[in-house]
């Protein structure tokens, strides 16, 4: 406790030693011990081994398969999201709550019924897909489907992480931009885009995490051509269905090992945007 | 630049806000909008900003018609009650914002900004806070920095919603005090609501004091004290008590006795305000006399409130703190200044 006792900061509800130990245990069992778990695996297999599993091109296409079209999917929820959010927290209109709650849906609809029906509605037969068709796209099947599934089940959090924040900022900012003399244009990416920019980054890393993890909905609508649509966590499940265990962990530690640089990059852009922006005042 | 607001109405959702709203505002005047909070003062206000259109009615700024022209167009300088500082930016990008969205062709060039910039942050007594940012600022900076942002612009018309609402009460005599002496020097015709009494007092050329989406009486300060059109105004500006008070035969009544003043026009059933300080103690039947119900010493005065009658009427009187009648249970006195208003 002594030596704990120098990070402790006063404080008027008790128990540093008790939430800390608490955090730590939990921490480790949810979170450590399978992520550790998972690198040993992937370890048995020794260096060489371990690389040339992570090498082997069919797996190097799923990566990539998957984090391109994870930032993509990211990318345009954040701006169609945004949108929604503008939309939802700046206007009033009839059936605003009921609009409010299904963005919501997403996070509640078991992925696979989720995939189902996109691939129903974006095959080459379905209601959207039939157009596309004969245009001669193709939506499902193609990396653009998979792009399509992670949009779908990405929106929630950007629209939840941006709401609150638009909220909080006072429409008094906006006026006080009108009287100074900015047209609309000026006051959005001047005034009001920069102050969103840390909730977007944070939507944008809750998007994308998400996105890179979805399996449910993707293998629907993706085909699973390998080196055309088959993403990484399928690929997982089919060596795991191979018993390749090593292999499985090898493809989940890379994915794991990328994704935690991407988002620690994004959250080192955000803790400087934030520091930045003065939050809290 | 001279504002004339004439016949304005406002209803929000059929609401009405305000009613028949005329007032002139002089050229280079410090004018305040006082009243409680509902009484439209704050409406009146963004709709000379633009920030809000009228229902009906117009605004003149000089003699040009206002009424249709966007906040942009209106070129007036806005300080809002909670600041509302651009928080992403520096203090100096703040006070250039104004100029730097400007269309290229009336855009200063960038030196030149930054020159008025810090120009403005002297002005306002910030130099040396042009790199911080708006949350490292204590809340009577950032007002200062709201205001040099309005002036950046050259305003024709500078408008303050209740700009030092939200301060404590020594940072808001300090910047009331240098308000004015920044309104002598620069001379823009300037507009402010608040609902201080004291602040507008002390502050304004002239007030105009609103109530229920009206104008009840614009004037000086000294007229709107000492000369109040009306029960609200004598009720809100300053300290006041009334009683119902009887007219007869030229005496004034309250209940069955004379209370030693006179008024030689009305007729019946009146109404009569006083303030504290304006009364004086006698000895005798004819005036007010009352219980003492509380006595209390405010600074250099003592502020008594008595029982007058059986019918519960309390009046306020204010005696120098050291004044004998103070430790009396009952005190007889006659207002020196008043003024009477119809039953209602």
């Amino acid at each position: 406790m002594s030596r704990l006792g120098r990070f402790r900061q006063p404080s008027v509800i008790p128990g540093f030693g008790l939430t800390l130990g608490f955090t730590l245990t939990y921490f480790s069992l949810i979170i450590l011990v399978p992520l550790v778990a998972l690198v040993l695996r992937s370890a048995g297999l020794g260096w060489n081994g371990f690389w040339a599993a992570a090498l082997d091109p069919r797996v190097l296409a799923s990566l990539r398969t998957s984090f391109l079209t994870a930032t993509i999917a990211a990318g345009i929820n954040v701006v169609f999201g945004t949108l929604i959010a503008w939309v939802l927290v700046r206007y009033r209109f009839p059936g605003r709550r009921i609009f409010d709650a299904m963005v919501d849906l997403p996070f509640a609809l078991p992925t696979a019924v989720a995939g189902i029906a996109l691939t129903a509605i974006y095959a080459p037969n379905g209601i959207v897909g039939q157009f596309a068709a004969q245009l001669g796209w193709r939506i499902a099947y193609t990396p653009i489907g998979i792009t399509i599934a992670m949009i779908f089940i990405g929106l929630p959090f950007v629209v939840r992480t941006i709401q609150p924040i638009l909220e909080e900022i006072s429409k008094e900012v906006e006026e006080a931009s009108a009287t100074l003399g900015a047209n609309r244009f000026q006051t959005i990416t001047r005034v009001l885009l920069p102050s969103l920019m840390p909730a977007i980054l944070t939507g944008f890393a809750l998007a994308f995490a998400r996105a890179v993890g979805e399996y449910g909905s993707v293998i629907f609508i993706a085909g699973n051509i390998p080196f055309v649509s088959e993403i990484a966590p399928l690929l997982i499940v089919i060596r795991l269905e191979e018993f390749n265990y090593a292999g499985a962990a090898v493809i989940a530690t890379v994915m794991l090992a990328i994704s935690f640089v991407m988002l620690f990059i994004i959250n080192l852009i955000q803790a400087w945007s934030r520091r930045r922006y003065g939050y809290g005042s | 630049m001279e504002v004339r607001v004439q016949n304005v109405r406002k209803e929000f959702d059929r609401f009405p806000a305000l009613h028949d709203v005329s007032l002139d505002i002089k050229s280079g005047e410090l004018i305040a909008l006082l009243g409680p909070s509902g009484s439209g003062k704050t409406t009146l206000l963004r709709l000379i900003a633009g920030l809000e259109r009228p229902t009906a009615g117009k605004i003149f700024f000089g003699d040009e018609d206002a009424s249709e022209k966007s906040v942009q167009e209106r070129n007036i300088g806005f300080v809002f009650q909670h600041y509302a500082l651009f928080r992403h930016m520096t203090i100096l990008e703040n006070v250039s914002f104004g100029l730097e969205v400007r269309p290229r062709a009336t855009r200063p060039p960038k030196a030149e900004i930054r020159r008025r910039a810090r120009e403005l942050l002297d002005l306002v007594q910030l130099s040396g806070l042009e790199k911080r940012y708006p949350s490292q600022l204590s809340g009577g900076q950032r007002q200062r920095v709201a205001l040099a942002r309005a002036l950046a612009i050259e305003p024709g018309v500078l408008l303050l919603d209740e700009p030092f609402g939200a301060l404590d009460a020594q940072v808001r005599r300090e910047l009331r005090k240098w308000l004015r002496e920044m309104h002598d020097r620069t001379g823009h015709t300037t507009v402010f609501v608040t609902h201080d009494q004291e602040e507008a007092l002390e502050l304004a050329d002239r007030l105009c004091v609103m109530s229920q989406g009206k104008i009840e009486q614009v004037g000086t300060p000294d007229t709107v004290y000492d000369q109040p059109q009306s029960p609200f105004v004598f009720g809100f500006i300053g300290e006041s008590s009334t009683l119902p008070v009887n007219i007869e035969r030229g005496d004034i009544w309250l209940g069955d006795r004379p209370i030693g003043i006179s008024s030689p026009e009305a007729v019946g059933p009146a109404r009569l305000f006083f303030r504290p300080h304006d009364i004086e103690l006698v000895d005798g039947d004819a005036a007010l006399s009352g219980v003492v119900a509380s006595s209390r010493r405010v600074g250099g005065t003592r502020r008594v409130e008595l029982d007058i009658g059986g019918a519960g009427h309390r009046v306020e009187i204010d005696l120098p703190f050291d004044h004998p009648a103070g430790e009396r249970s009952q005190i007889s006195f006659r207002p020196k200044r008043w003024k009477l208003f119809p039953a209602e």
